[in-house]
């Protein structure tokens, strides 16, 4: 037997997992391993649950993108007990959804991916953070860190609790927006998008040209995409529209997201907590290797910028525009994960500005009556890490009775695995690596799941 | 310039979301760095490992905060890895000090919740009826490896000793704020306690009918209504109105976040200091405010299993019958 290098835990990730890379007798790559290392057991809990307290149950999936969790699971409990929430319920939802965008897109790109690129792969790890990133830059650091807190602070003044968010109700919101609010977080969002351009810019002029290399060539893999696209003109939707899965090759199959389990099968392996979805409806089967994978797609904001025709914001539409004449469609390198997330940042920021300039946002009629009842219902919404999946059964008592979550992050695990695999064989030759050369295997990793 | 504080954030069974309002903290935390040197924060935020902290010297870090309950074996070893290089050891957020939303998985044998994630969901493709396994051969030559699943979720203090506990899910960021800023000045109260305001989520709630000239405690509520049922109204008190509220029982360190925008509180503070199990305290509390035995039945009803309800974050702490 080989060596076998292990890296854990995978850091400056959300969640848990470690990477095991086999060696053989030549100290070459055999093979890598991404192992999830959690399962809470949420389908099973929630069962008997009222299904309107579940909302706010299973925001605790996830405390970087908890509000994906409550909006998902508000539409999802919605369609099983037959409600549609007035037009202000909706959009109060959305403006939420998109501000918990903004904070977590600065949150992955400048907190935790960043650090790779600002200070380098090869810096002390010791330091390699975002406080690294203070002392280095602190001008820069300043900004994003202010940038961020006023994203959570107008999630907290619109919805109470920006971390495991309650404001979303069955049949709506829980609270209207006031006039005055309205104009303030308007001025946010301003201020916001503002800093968006700005981001992208910083991005363009000092990391994709500098790592341009490191981009075309860490963990590169060739997978199908999946993403959610406005029903009438296929462009970027982020709140409800429907599902797209779109092939290598670029031919798109598109469907509702009630029929989402007959195109999407989850593989088991013992070897992970996490399972892997596939695109079943290919019926290629399921395989990793990364020379011929079977049934892989990936999701997230890579994923979203391919699988759209445009982006419905002139701002996020020009940077579409550009990113598709360099690198085409479906643009398929892994760190491009980045750069579409910043051209994303531009687009919820200029959607917030939109929504937040309709006088209709402050209409007082925000909540529908609902009432319990046997039912079945899917929500879906695009959370930052990927298409998000909450499913559930109701009895006569608006009780669960039976839940099915595919979360956003999940999608990606088999093409994590992938990628880490490449990325680990063309850097890791003769039994030769270092530190940073484990760090740059791990921030294949971070494309896709800071 | 005296040294900085070495500070510690370990992730075990949660969420991330204590440390999320860590980073809320924003300009505070950026500007607490000149008193405070974070030595350690995985997986989240910095680059160093499980082993880089297993060969620390004991005693190096100075406060550690913990978050995240406790099921898989990687955690209970870490965890006490951690007590081992801390001095000061913190069960930071309701996950780490009761068990949190996660610990009601305690309710369920590890089989089920197996069965049902990896064999009963609808687009579970599993023909085999795999399950994934603490070790395991793949291809015949790899040898692979998890950390194994306990059989269930316990809190913190269940596996190494607790100096401090913090509640909320998570903590409010003003309330961790308040927190560092006793860690720095060194004004922490006894050990073993909990550090809060003191107040209970009704003291710090808008709605409170004793501010209102009512009193709390004599107003007998006269009907249950699950918060689906009508719009509640949103300036007097959720509980009087029926709608169950955990108010009087939890610790109002968030400031009555969820009351603020009209829904009931579900306790994720904690007990207020004094009441060790929360759940039972809850039931008592919420049961001898309840008007007569038809209030109760209709709790019965459109709460079934109260178990999870008044357990909804304090599971594994609590000394009640847990089977379901
Ligand atoms: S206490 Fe809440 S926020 Fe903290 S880790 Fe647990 S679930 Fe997440
Ligand atoms: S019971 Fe709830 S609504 Fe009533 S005063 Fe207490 S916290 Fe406020
Ligand atoms: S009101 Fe209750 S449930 Fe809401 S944040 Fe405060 S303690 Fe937690």
């Amino acid at each position: 037997m080989g060596t076998v290098i292990n890296i854990a835990p995978i850091t400056r990730i959300e969640g848990h997992a470690k990477i095991a890379i086999h060696l053989d007798d030549q100290g070459n790559v055999r093979d890598t391993f991404l192992h999830i290392q959690s399962l809470r057991g949420f389908e099973k809990f929630v069962e008997g649950r009222p299904a309107e307290e579940i909302p706010r149950i299973v925001t605790r999936i996830c405390g970087i993108c908890p509000w994906m969790h409550h909006l998902a699971a508000n539409k999802a409990v919605d369609a099983a007990f037959g409600v549609t929430p007035p037009p202000a319920g909706h959009l109060l939802r959305e403006i939420c959804q998109l501000f918990a965008h903004i904070t977590d897109k600065i949150l992955h790109f400048f907190f935790l991916a960043a650090p790779d690129f600002i200070l380098g792969p090869d810096a002390d790890y010791s330091v390699r953070n975002v406080m690294g990133i203070v002392k280095a830059e602190p001008e820069l650091a300043a900004r994003v860190v202010k940038m961020r807190q006023l994203g959570q602070m107008m999630l907290e003044r619109l919805a109470g609790k920006a971390i495991h968010p309650v404001a979303g109700v069955v049949g709506g919101f829980s609270r209207p927006m006031l006039e005055a609010e309205r104009q303030e977080l308007l001025r946010d969002a301003e201020t916001l998008l503002d800093f968006s351009c700005y981001a992208l810019d910083f991005a363009k002029d000092t990391v994709f040209t500098r790592y341009k290399d490191v981009i075309s060539e860490l963990g590169a893999i060739t997978t199908g995409f999946l993403g959610t696209v406005d029903r009438d003109d296929g462009s970027l939707r982020l709140y409800d529209g429907r599902q797209r899965l779109m092939k290598a090759d670029s031919s798109c199959i598109d469907f509702e997201g009630d029929r989402y389990a007959d195109h999407i099968g989850e593989h088991v392996e013992p070897w992970s907590y996490g399972k892997m979805p596939y695109a079943k409806s290919w019926q290629e089967g399921f395989s990793l290797d990364p020379a011929a994978p079977a049934g892989i797609y990936r999701s997230n904001t890579l994923a979203r910028i391919n699988v759209c025709e445009k982006i419905s914001t002139p701002k996020a539409q020009a940077e579409l525009e550009e990113f598709r004449g360099v690198f085409g469609r479906p643009a398929q390198q892994t760190l491009l994960y980045h750069y579409t997330r910043l051209i994303e940042l531009i687009y919820v920021c200029e959607r917030a500005v939109e929504l937040l300039q309709r006088e209709d946002v402050t209409d007082t009629r925000i909540r529908a009556a609902a009432e319990p009842r046997a039912g079945r219902g899917v929500g879906i919404v695009e959370a930052p890490r990927g298409t998000l999946i909450h499913d559930y059964t109701t009895d006569s008592n608006g009780c669960i009775t039976k839940a099915n979550l595919i979360v956003g992050t999940t999608h990606n695990i088999g093409p994590m695995n992938m990628s880490v695999r490449r990325a680990a064989t063309s850097l890791i030759k003769g039994g030769v690596y270092d530190a940073g050369l484990l760090n740059k295997v791990e921030m294949a990793v971070r494309a896709y799941d800071p | 310039m005296a040294d900085k504080i070495k500070v510690g954030f370990l992730l075990l069974g949660g969420c991330a979301g204590c440390e999320m309002s860590v980073v809320d903290l924003s300009e505070k935390l950026v500007d607490a760095l000149e008193h405070i040197e974070i030595v350690f924060w995985a997986p989240t935020v910095a680059d160093v490992k499980y082993n880089d902290l297993e060969s620390m010297e004991d005693k190096t870090i100075d406060v550690a905060f913990i978050d995240g309950m406790v099921r898989l074996d990687e955690h209970i070893h870490m965890a006490k890895v951690m007590r081992k290089k801390a001095k000061t050891l913190i069960a930071f957020g309701v996950c780490a000090a009761l068990g949190g939303t996660a610990g009601l998985g305690s309710l369920h044998t590890k089989e089920d919740l197996f069965q049902k994630a990896f064999k009963n969901t609808p687009t579970t493709d599993n023909p085999d009826g795999i399950y994934p396994q603490p070790s395991c051969l793949v291809d015949g030559k790899y040898d692979l490896t998890l950390p194994a699943y306990e059989d269930k979720v316990r809190t913190l203090n269940q596996i190494v000793d607790v100096d401090y506990y913090i509640g909320g899910c998570p903590p409010h960021h003003s309330h961790v704020g308040a927190a560092i800023g006793a860690l720095v000045s060194g004004q922490l109260p006894a050990k073993g306690s909990w550090i809060t305001n003191g107040k209970a989520v009704c003291d710090v709630c808008t709605r409170n009918p004793a501010k209102q000239g009512g009193n709390l405690a004599r107003t007998m509520v006269d009907k249950v209504l699950r918060t689906v049922d009508g719009t509640p109204d949103a300036d007097t008190c959720l509980l009087q109105q029926g709608y169950i509220c955990f108010g009087p029982i939890t610790q109002g360190d968030c400031g009555g976040s969820c009351l603020n925008v009209n829904i009931p509180c579900r306790g994720c503070g904690g007990p207020i200091p004094g009441n060790e199990d929360y759940g039972a305290q809850a039931l008592s509390t919420i049961g001898s405010i309840l008007k007569d035995d038809t209030v109760t039945a209709q709790l019965m009803e459109k709460y079934p299993n109260l178990a999870k309800f008044f357990y909804r974050y304090a599971l594994p702490s609590g000394t009640l019958p847990k089977r379901m």
